[in-house]
């Protein structure tokens, strides 16, 4: 499978601030991936260093084998949605899909018009004047239309409500499945996108932390309840994420339980419950993730 | 998709109710990969994944270009492993809990008989 993104040791310092701090991940071949971590974890600059927006202070990114940095043949197959996009002043919604097939050569003019009927995007307004979740729609809708090989969206769905919601996760899928291709999402909603990511990265004060196959990951971690004496008995030895107490009962999050490790605990008298991918993320990353409300 | 358990499992086991149920009857073809995907709404690579391991276990099979089957044999089969399964996973905790609630097997055994009668 060809190498698609490649950093090695990939570091963006702002003054006194580290950014992304000595990151080094491969993604190849075609596949939806999660980009996740909280907020100011770096997950952006990471997006923008591959996209070629920001220089590296240290180390190095490769996006189909080259530097991104100013380079028109890597950028023509690269599409970046960023959450909080800038555009010219004046600029409507229709003038931004305009420039569409411009940029991308794998652009698809019929799917942009029906992403924008579904969404409902307002293209004769000013993008100004458009709410948060018109803006991301509006950007959704690029990112979708675009096909790049290369897709990166960062925080799409900001201000999107619950029906765009899944209308932007199914069609995503759809004209992923039809035309496969390299996508790289981030979000803090976890456990929505969980089921359609491939790969899991997380990043977390500008350090990957978790790089791992989604359902491999979900597999990994098991809440235990049950009489402090046989929980804490149990846990011993194993890797603890987290532990609660209230009187004689006690929960413990361990990592690492083979069939027979659940089968022991069951049999101890324990209640196992699976834990999800966002609340190992939230357990692996030491503190809790902002987590939005669904509107 | 429900619980915590990797959802390649999840997939699998769906499959595995929907061909024990008669729904998805023996030599029938079996939703595309794609199909799964939009439908559960995950990535195709871990429909891929679900699919695949029914393959292994000769529940399903696949014909080149066609799509994927399900085998002749495969309820059966299927049938054979949730009965052994039955035990570990269904008596074993109902044992746990009369025993904790002082019924005694006689009772438990009256219990069930009466249950099953309904």
């Amino acid at each position: 499978m060809t190498t698609i993104i490649e950093t090695t040791g990939l570091t963006k310092r702002y003054r006194g601030v580290t950014a992304v701090n000595d990151v080094s991940v491969a993604l190849s071949g075609p596949g939806i991936h999660g980009l996740l971590g909280r907020n100011g974890a770096g997950k952006t600059t990471l997006m923008q260093l591959i996209s070629g927006q920001e220089f590296a202070t240290s180390g190095e990114v490769r996006v189909f084998g080259e530097s991104p940095v100013e380079n028109a043949g890597v950028l023509r197959r690269t599409c970046f949605i960023k959450e909080s996009q800038v555009y010219p002043d004046g600029f409507k919604g229709k003038h931004v899909l305009k420039t569409g097939p411009w940029f991308f050569e794998h652009w698809n003019e019929e799917l942009a018009q029906q992403l924008v009927a579904d969404f409902r995007v307002p293209v004769n307004r000013v993008i100004k004047k458009m709410s948060r979740g018109q803006r991301s729609a509006l950007g959704a809708v690029i990112g979708i239309a675009s096909r790049a090989e290369l897709t990166l969206l960062d925080e799409p769905y900001a201000g999107l409500d619950a029906v765009a919601r899944r209308l932007f996760y199914d069609h995503l899928l759809a004209d992923y499945t039809e035309h496969p291709r390299t996508i790289l999402l981030s979000t803090h909603l976890i456990d929505e996108a969980a089921a359609l990511l491939e790969r899991v990265l997380v990043i977390d004060a500008g350090a990957i932390v978790i790089d791992e196959d989604a359902d491999t990951l979900r597999g990994t971690a098991t809440t235990l309840a049950g009489r402090a004496t046989d929980v804490d008995a149990f846990a011993s030895g194993r890797e603890v994420l987290d532990r609660s107490r209230l009187g004689g009962l006690a929960t413990v999050t361990v990592t690492g339980l083979t069939d027979a490790d659940l089968a022991a605990a069951a049999a101890a008298g324990l209640e196992l419950s699976p834990v999800s991918l966002q609340q190992l993320i939230v357990r692996r990353t030491g503190a809790p993730i902002e987590i939005e409300e669904a509107s | 998709m429900d619980d915590g358990r990797p959802i390649f499992l999840q997939i699998a086991a769906r499959l595995e109710d929907d061909i024990l149920a008669g729904t998805m009857p023996e030599e029938s073809q079996v939703p595309s990969i794609n199909e799964m995907a939009a439908f559960y709404r995950i990535n195709p690579a871990t429909a891929l994944k679900g699919v695949q391991r029914l393959v292994d276990a000769g529940v399903l099979y696949k014909r080149r270009g066609i799509g994927m089957f399900v085998a002749t044999g495969a309820q059966a089969q299927l049938l054979d492993e949730r009965r052994r399964a039955f035990q570990e996973d269904f008596l074993r905790p109902v044992a746990a809990q009369a025993r904790a609630l002082g019924i005694t097997p006689a009772r438990l055994a009256e219990l069930i008989e009466k249950e099953m009668e309904k």
